[in-house]
């Protein structure tokens, strides 16, 4: 019986794919080559890391606006993260998940994600019914 | 969300696709952050640099911008943070043709949308500063947490997509900071060492702001001595919502709405206060010491330098010049430009070997491009802000104060 983890109703498709998980914060400006598609701040704690097609758990949102345009910019390319799953958001990545119609949920009733979902784990996310389900653990 | 005759009818197409486009937007959102209504604005301000656009943003853009006038052009004042360029000093900071080309598009677009090119990160030094109670919808965090801390004025963070969506519709989700409830103090920190300069202002932000590090913490500073002017206060906002996400905080006695501390906390008791000491700002200065290294380049922006500011560095660089192996920027707003060009700031400062670029502010300038091509890498500056985010550009940054900026400038190395 998979795990099934209840959170806030979120923004864009439902969708599947392999979690990265860092008890980090999160900015497209801040931490990302976006050209290469990897983390590039050297004190984040996935420096080096590839973020291309995977689900991204992280603790927040942070820093500055400019995120809202990238999601999309990044989607275009084919170099966006799969979904982005957070403890709590702030509007910014909310509002460029909108934008970039990509999947982003928060506000989890069992609490932090980052304590909860592993690297690797395969999750199916749909945000309509506020739902992650860690496929791969029972 | 509760909409209105008006907003059903933008919802339907009615006023056209980019209405319909932006409503649809930001009921998204809205519905995410549990809006229960739209509340109308008096203002939107618009991150959109080029570099942040990218090929599709500004494609989007001139989707939008061919649309008939009366479908595109916005409802409401509706005005830009700093640009991805400046066409008068892009060629000295080795940016390309095709940077410029694409700013040049960028531009046309928002023109067509009835946007007013500002190219600022301080209008509420220069253009037209919120009053308290005044719902906005502001791009930029610094503008965002200096308008909502320091005049009262209520808005959440919008990027430049719900900036654009609000302009044009004149209105925004009534969530966050928007809503009384939300406003109330929710962390106490104590100041025991008095910030000196524009540089210690922003490292209290930046302390301040690595301990709330989340959107929704209303951080209370109390224990400061005198007030501090408008600069002071945007440093010290501009590092507290880089570094923590904040979008308002209270100083009793000195922001609009907390006259005292009771105030701030919306009448419950203050939690027990952090302690902000000299080593704390101590250490803060320590990780990004670099004390000896040659220095690539000094900026002085994040946020855009206000007319005293223009008049200090022209002041520290008077009959010296920068090292040759130096680059030294200042960004400004283009309103602070001019007339940093009428009384003779900008002559001193690029007579001394400056560079005054106006509407950028460096770091939404294609700065990996720029340290590329110049073979930048120690950045020195006075702005906490820019030390946080610049390291993700593949540079090494420094933060002092002015003087010694200016210094080691003069010296080619941090001092």
């Amino acid at each position: 019986m998979p795990i099934t983890l209840k959170c806030h109703k979120g923004i864009g498709p439902a969708v599947t794919g392999r979690a990265l998980v860092a008890a980090d914060n999160f900015s497209a400006r801040y931490d990302l080559d976006r050209g290469k598609g990897v983390f590039s701040r050297s004190a984040h704690k996935l420096f080096g890391q590839s973020y291309v097609g995977q689900v991204l758990v992280l603790v927040t949102a942070k820093g500055g606006v400019a995120s809202a345009w990238m999601l999309r910019e990044m989607a275009a390319r084919g170099m966006a993260p799969k979904a982005i799953v957070f403890d709590r958001t702030n509007t910014i990545l909310a509002q460029g998940a909108a934008f970039a119609e990509l999947t982003l949920v928060d506000r989890f009733e069992a609490g932090d994600p980052t304590k909860l979902i592993r690297t690797g784990d395969e999750l199916e996310i749909e945000p309509d019914k506020g739902l992650v389900t860690i496929l791969n653990r029972d | 969300m509760r909409l209105s005759d008006e907003e059903n009818t933008m919802l339907a197409g009615e006023h056209g696709p980019a209405r319909q486009w932006a409503i649809r937007h930001q009921i998204a959102v809205g519905e995410f952050f549990d809006a229960p209504d739209f509340v109308p604005v008096g203002q939107a301000h618009i991150m959109a640099d080029t570099e942040s656009l990218g090929e599709a943003g500004v494609a989007w853009l001139e989707g939008l911008a061919a649309l008939p006038a009366p479908e595109r052009r916005v409802r409401i004042p509706t005005i830009t943070d700093p640009r991805g360029l400046d066409f008068a000093s892009y060629k000295r900071l080795r940016q390309t043709q095709a940077m410029a080309a694409i700013e040049a598009r960028a531009i046309a677009a928002f023109e067509a949308l009835g946007v007013l090119m500002t190219n600022t990160c301080i209008n509420y030094q220069t253009i037209l500063p919120p009053v308290r109670g005044e719902h906005m919808a502001f791009g930029d965090t610094g503008v965002v947490i200096y308008c909502n801390s320091v005049m009262g004025a209520r808005s959440n963070f919008e990027g430049g997509p719900s900036a654009l969506a609000a302009g044009l519709t004149g209105r925004t989700p009534r969530y966050g900071y928007h809503l009384e409830q939300h406003r109330a103090g929710t962390m106490h920190f104590a100041v025991r060492h008095q910030p000196r300069d524009l540089a210690d202002w922003g490292a209290l932000g930046g302390i301040v702001g690595k301990a709330a590090n989340s959107y929704w913490q209303v951080p209370v500073v109390s224990g400061l001595q005198g007030v501090p002017n408008s600069d002071a206060l945007k440093h010290f906002g501009a590092a507290l919502a880089s570094f923590g996400s904040v979008a308002l905080f209270h100083m009793p006695g000195v922001t609009a709405e907390a006259t005292t501390l009771l105030d701030a906390f919306h009448g419950r008791a203050a939690p027990a206060a952090v302690p902000i000491g000299s080593q704390d700002f101590e250490d803060f200065y320590a990780a990004y010491a670099a004390r000896g290294d040659k220095v690539d380049v000094v900026v002085f922006a994040a946020p855009q330098l206000s007319l005293f500011e223009m008049a200090q560095v022209a002041e520290l660089l008077d009959g010296r010049r920068v090292n040759e192996a130096t680059s030294l920027i200042v960004a400004t707003s283009p309103e602070i430009k001019s007339a940093a060009d009428r009384m003779g700031l900008t002559q001193r400062i690029e007579g001394a070997g400056g560079i005054v670029a106006a509407g950028v502010c460096f770091y939404q300038s294609y700065a990996r491009e720029m340290a590329e091509a110049n073979g930048w890498q120690r950045l020195l500056t006075n702005s906490a802000k820019l030390v946080n985010i610049i390291a993700g550009y593949g540079y090494k940054p420094t933060l002092a104060g002015m003087e010694r900026c200016i210094d080691s400038a003069v010296a080619g190395r941090v001092l």
